[in-house]
């Protein structure tokens, strides 16, 4: 009785919609059913973002330059034993589900070393670097499921601005390798990876649930989970609603920085 | 249960190449499909990937003939014994043995996953097609839906559904089709779009052709060669998605069932005291599983690359 009150299930679809409407833009969610807690749900989410931010900043840090390398290299070697090695293990390890690659990672790495930490949160007040060596294993993993399929977009886009005419020029003007890569090919090559990067931020913010909680990682996703778990409606209700927000402005930038990068893009935008 | 695990044997895969049209015109067109089989089966990738899911099949379909223990029987070992001659693969917590419970465990997956995929490719290439075909406000109103699911994560929205509707087979059967049709659609779609562009649908449409006869007896058979890749690489994200489900717990009604996704749950915790060996194999056999489909996926598209 008293859920349905609160919750305002008796209230027009009209009613329901508009209210929605001023909590997100309030951001005003109430508070968490959980009676341990009790907290406003925006608090429980920016924590949650906050948490998930630290994973996802340093995954990428990790995960773009070695992609993109490896990307460029089985490109550059193409159809060489470096190229299918790239790319075969890029496609075995992007298959496995993250959780899979977490468990393999807690047995093979955490166990045997302890340098490596089985929980992925840091004990509360330790420095930048505790952190970081805690996130260690979870950004493994990260860049286990996602190496595959950058290098694999990144490895396309470069064969194909490789093969094209202005690079063929840009040889034969008797520049170095390094050169051609850096003035001529990354710019073309690179739009394809910059454009999936935006798409994947925003899994990466809600869609680890199951490594975070391998991790036992207090995230986006767990969140979610841990709200679903309680039937906490309004931490639900707001958790995914931020997923999808961040999704939505993750795309957006790598749109404008597509666009940023090739000048013929920035005309279509308009149109799409 | 036969007809689903065909499906992730491949041989539903192959049997789609094999009935190429018979009439003489398009005997052309047989020929160069007969040549993409042969580069198929050649391919290492692709016997590799069929022996692994193969296994697999035969395990859901007769775990009886693998082991002779069953999933929730004590043996004598007793609980937490290493790998080795008293249990191939150890048993657990519970004092059951891991390699029957995998055995067992292939079953539920193996049900799931590919009546989910079906579902989905078939739904999916008939909306693909449709909105390629037609255009409109229908196409331009269905693809704003269709960018607005694919912005939550499917695991999310996988999690929310069942949530909502409970976590029986039928519904996450349900779930996971659903989830993975928008995706599948957009794939469909642009392909349908190139084509309707070219001379042949040009010409039935003035031969006075039924939109629905193009759409069926000209698009689609020009893009059954991706309906096909989409079917196997669906496959592997949908062995994927259940996996995470069940991990997650939210995956039938009880937790000492033989499933790889719970028994990883159940005993991942235990890694850290150095009894790795009940999640650690279920862990790898789900790993397997989904190369092996992803195996089986790339070897099809190379082959109709080729």
């Amino acid at each position: 009785m008293q859920v349905t009150e609160s919750l305002g299930l008796r209230d027009s679809v009209a009613t329901q919609l508009s209210n929605l409407s001023v909590s997100v833009v309030t951001l005003d969610f109430g508070e968490s059913f959980s009676v341990a807690t009790g907290e406003p749900v925006m608090s429980l989410v920016w924590k949650a973002v906050a948490n998930s931010a630290k994973l996802v900043i340093l995954s990428l840090l990790v995960i773009v330059p070695v992609s993109i390398l490896g990307g460029l290299v089985a490109a550059y070697k193409k159809d060489s034993w470096i190229d299918r090695l790239i790319v075969n293990t890029g496609l075995a390890f992007s298959a496995i589900p993250d959780f899979v690659a977490g468990v393999f990672l807690l047995a093979f790495l955490a166990v045997p070393f302890d340098f490596f930490k089985v929980q992925a949160s840091a004990p509360p007040g330790s420095g930048p670097l505790i952190q970081i060596q805690h996130l260690l294993l979870p950004v493994i993993a990260v860049l286990m499921v996602y190496f595959g399929y950058i290098a694999r977009i990144t490895r396309a886009g470069t064969i194909t601005a490789l093969d094209s005419d202005y690079a063929r020029t840009a040889f034969m003007r008797g520049l170095s390798t390094g050169r051609v890569f850096r003035k001529h090919i990354a710019r073309n090559a690179l739009q394809p990876t910059v454009a999936v990067l935006g798409t994947q931020l925003g899994y990466l913010f809600g869609g680890m649930v199951a490594l975070e909680i391998v991790f036992g990682y207090q995230g986006v996703g767990n969140l979610i989970i841990r709200a679903v778990d309680r039937a906490d409606y309004p931490v639900l209700r707001a958790g995914v609603l931020t997923v999808a927000i961040i999704y939505m402005l993750a795309t957006l930038g790598a749109d404008l920085l597509v666009a940023w990068m090739n000048p013929r893009a920035r005309q279509t935008l308009g149109d799409n | 249960m036969s007809e689903t695990s065909d499906l992730a044997n491949g041989d539903a895969a192959k049997s789609e190449l094999d009935r190429g049209p018979t009439t003489s015109e398009r005997s052309a067109k047989n020929q160069i499909r007969r040549e993409q089989l042969r580069v198929l089966y050649r391919s290492p990738g692709f016997l590799f990937g069929v022996l692994i899911v193969g296994f697999w099949v035969f395990a859901a379909l007769w775990p009886s003939l693998l082991t002779s223990v069953g999933p929730k029987e004590f043996v004598e070992a007793g609980p937490r014994v290493k790998p080795g001659s008293e249990a191939w693969l150890g048993t657990d917590k519970n004092g059951w043995d891991v390699y029957a419970r995998i055995i067992y465990g292939a079953r539920p997956i193996l049900i799931v996953a590919p009546i989910a995929t079906a579902m989905a490719v078939i739904v999916g290439t008939m909306l693909g097609l449709v909105m390629g075909y037609y255009r409109g406000w229908v196409d331009e109103v269905l693809s704003r839906v269709i960018e607005a699911i694919l912005s939550i994560p499917i695991i999310l929205m996988a999690i929310l559904v069942v949530f909502t509707f409970g976590r029986s087979t039928p519904v996450i059967i349900g779930t996971i089709a659903v989830l993975f049709v928008p995706a599948i659609t957009r794939t469909i779609r642009s392909a349908a779009i190139a084509e309707s562009d070219l001379d042949y649908v040009m010409s039935a449409k003035m031969r006075g052709e039924s939109g629905l006869f193009i759409v069926g007896r000209e698009i689609l058979p020009n893009v059954t060669g991706l309906v096909v890749v989409e079917l196997t690489v669906r496959l592997g994200y949908a062995v994927f998605t259940y996996a995470t489900l069940a991990f997650l717990g939210f995956v039938g009604s009880n937790i000492t069932d033989a499933d790889w996704g719970i028994d990883v749950s159940q005993n991942y915790e235990q890694i850290v005291r150095d009894i790795w060996w009940p999640s650690i194999f279920p862990a790898i056999a789900i790993a397997s599983l989904v190369i092996g489909v992803n195996l089986i996926a790339d070897s099809i598209d190379k082959a109709l690359k080729s």
